[in-house]
């Protein structure tokens, strides 16, 4: 526990033995800062709760039951095999894509992204200040803006369609390397290296024996934020890929398709009922839930601002 | 010996930063015949769908980042004050879980809850006078339902965020507030506000940038509403229009090129005005 940590809950103690004796107008105030917190805490969770519960109802259970009401387990499984069923497993297999394209982009992420930071963080070569300026500077740009061009770049190359033409576009991360860049700066004494180097170990002894040890942290927020926004990607494997090489993300959607609720003039003799899209729709986002709730501890403590912090 | 490190890297940037960046510089000012100067630029203006899409996305920009900067600064101030520790985290995290449905999985949840006929509060929407999905995404609303979806899915991260610097805050600074007799709303608004500036000005940048680049939300309610919501709402539609209806990489590329620089200029107001270079 740091001094600043107990210095907030002092603060915070004093705040709430003064709430005791404080007039109607903090009150008031009180009570309206409680209001806003539950509405909106309601307004987060909702859809979720909604969400959860809708696969375990019929359709025709989902039109005329409560919203909020429990269905039953036989229904969840027969949602669940007809959403398997639906053109031969499909799901299963963007779900397999979306697996591919994400972790075999995390690991180049990792791969890349790592020694690049640490060295720019911590050894000084020639052109050091110009990759971190344009690092920055590529950061700004949004990752949509840039799918056309590098589009006909893997076309020309005759990859678009396959998997690289997604995995090799994810892994350009230049967040990952500024995390990374600015996780060494700020914990690794560049005096630790000098020591090491003088003891006789090589450069890259260095790397693998002081500083791998010491990058756990940083290995496990750059995989976070490379793992959550590239398997949530849509716009760039829209361009690069087809069919049965869709992700899970792209293949919701295009479930929609099937939907005679949203769609009544489908031909389509394969009908998706909503029930089962909302189960698509719930195991589309499970393994980014599951980070989450694995990740929950500094996903709130706020750590994440010293890490965005220029 | 840095350049071994750097190199995978270094190599990915070139290849997926600059040379697409450079590319797309060259396809806006070129076509078939060589250069063409502003043409590209000037069919785009020309377009009648551009004009259109440019105020979409505007209107939707404008109300996001008024919502969500009013309501992110809130909650974090009242997460902040909540002095039992697990509830707070409760909170941040509640708060914060949507954001796993960042991208289309949010849109499909929207779809369900737009629909009056297995919304949870299809009540709401049918007091509202929607009676159909096909009424409630009417392109008056969309504006309104896209901020919705992107405030429910964005919101919880910046207000971790935002509650991380105000743990930064010299508690001092907030006590000696305090003891002068500011209550809860004007030290908010005379001490914690000020010092969160950097930060509203950064999430303002970063909500612009991601904001202008509109696709998703409004493709997929274009697929789900058989196209009552425009397949031509936004301005990265119209890049994906010209570029593979159309087959005019150039305009797709000017498109793309102007998108980014009125983002970047936005952008650029938020970063000075708000002093985010700024040493402290």
């Amino acid at each position: 526990m740091t001094a600043t940590d107990t210095a907030v809950r002092s603060a915070r103690a004093n705040g709430w033995a003064r709430a005791k004796q404080l007039g109607p107008r903090e009150w008031l105030t009180r009570i309206f800062f409680l209001a806003v917190a539950i509405f909106f805490a309601l307004f987060f969770l909702v859809p979720i709760a909604w969400l959860l519960l809708a696969p375990t109802k019929t359709q025709r259970e989902l039109l005329l039951e409560d919203p909020f009401s429990v269905g039953t387990w036989d229904t969840l499984v027969a949602n669940f095999e007809s959403l398997s069923a639906y053109q031969n497993g499909i799901i299963w297999e963007s779900i397999g894509n979306s697996a591919l394209y994400a972790g075999g982009a995390l690991i180049i992420t990792l791969v890349a992204s790592i020694p690049a930071g640490y060295a720019l963080a911590l050894i000084d070569f020639k052109g050091r200040a110009l990759l971190l300026t344009t690092t920055l500077v590529v950061m700004l740009i949004p990752n949509t803006a840039l799918v056309l061009p590098v589009f006909l770049e893997m076309s020309a190359l005759g990859l678009v369609g396959t998997a690289w033409s997604v995995i090799l576009p994810f892994s350009f991360f230049p967040f990952g390397v500024y995390l990374t860049y600015i996780y060494f700066s700020t914990t690794v004494s560049k005096d630790l290296l000098n020591a090491a180097r003088i003891d006789g170990a090589g450069e890259f002894k260095v790397f693998w024996l002081v500083a791998m040890p010491l990058a756990k942290p940083v290995i496990a927020l750059v995989g976070f934020f490379s793992l959550v926004q590239n398997w949530n990607n849509y716009f760039l494997p829209f361009f690069m890929v087809n069919g049965r090489d869709y992700p899970v993300q792209v293949r919701i959607t295009e479930m929609l398709a099937n939907v005679p609720a949203f769609n009544p003039t489908s031909s389509s003799s394969v009908v998706v009922e909503f029930p089962v899209l909302a189960l698509a729709t719930l195991l589309s986002v499970t393994p980014v839930l599951l980070v989450f709730l694995f990740s929950q501890r500094f996903l709130v403590s706020g750590m994440t601002a010293g890490g965005l912090k220029g | 010996m840095g350049r071994v490190f750097i190199s995978l890297y270094t190599a990915l940037l070139v290849v997926f930063g600059l040379a697409p960046a450079l590319y797309a510089l060259v396809l806006a000012f070129t076509d078939e015949a060589g250069f063409a100067g502003f043409d590209n630029f000037i069919g785009i203006f020309n377009d009648y769908r551009f004009w259109p899409a440019v105020t979409n996305v505007a209107s939707f920009l404008a109300l996001w980042l008024v919502v969500q900067t009013v309501f992110v600064v809130l909650l974090a101030l009242i997460v902040h004050q909540i002095s039992v520790r697990w509830i707070g985290a409760v909170a941040r995290f509640v708060y914060y879980i949507p954001g796993a449905f960042a991208g289309a999985a949010s849109v499909m949840v929207w779809l369900f809850l737009l629909d009056p006929a297995v919304s949870p509060v299809s009540g709401l929407l049918t007091s509202m006078g929607f009676d159909s999905f096909v009424q409630t995404v009417e392109q008056g609303n969309l504006p309104w339902i896209f901020m919705i979806i992107a405030f429910w899915t964005g919101a919880g991260q910046w207000i971790v965020i935002m509650y991380g610097a105000l743990n930064g805050i010299n508690p001092e600074v907030i006590e000696a507030a305090r003891v002068d007799g500011a209550g809860i709303f004007h030290t908010a608004v005379k001490v914690q506000i000020p010092l969160l500036k950097k930060w509203i000005a950064y999430m303002a940048v970063m909500c612009l940038a991601a904001g202008a680049q509109l696709f998703v939300e409004p493709r997929v309610l274009s697929q789900a509403s058989k196209g009552v919501v425009p397949e031509d709402y936004s301005l990265n539609q119209l890049v994906y229009l010209y570029a593979f209806r159309q087959g005019d990489y150039h305009g797709s590329a000017a498109l793309s090129i102007m998108l980014l620089v009125v983002s970047l200029l936005l952008a650029s107001v938020f970063v000075f005005k708000g002093g985010l270079f700024d040493r402290d």
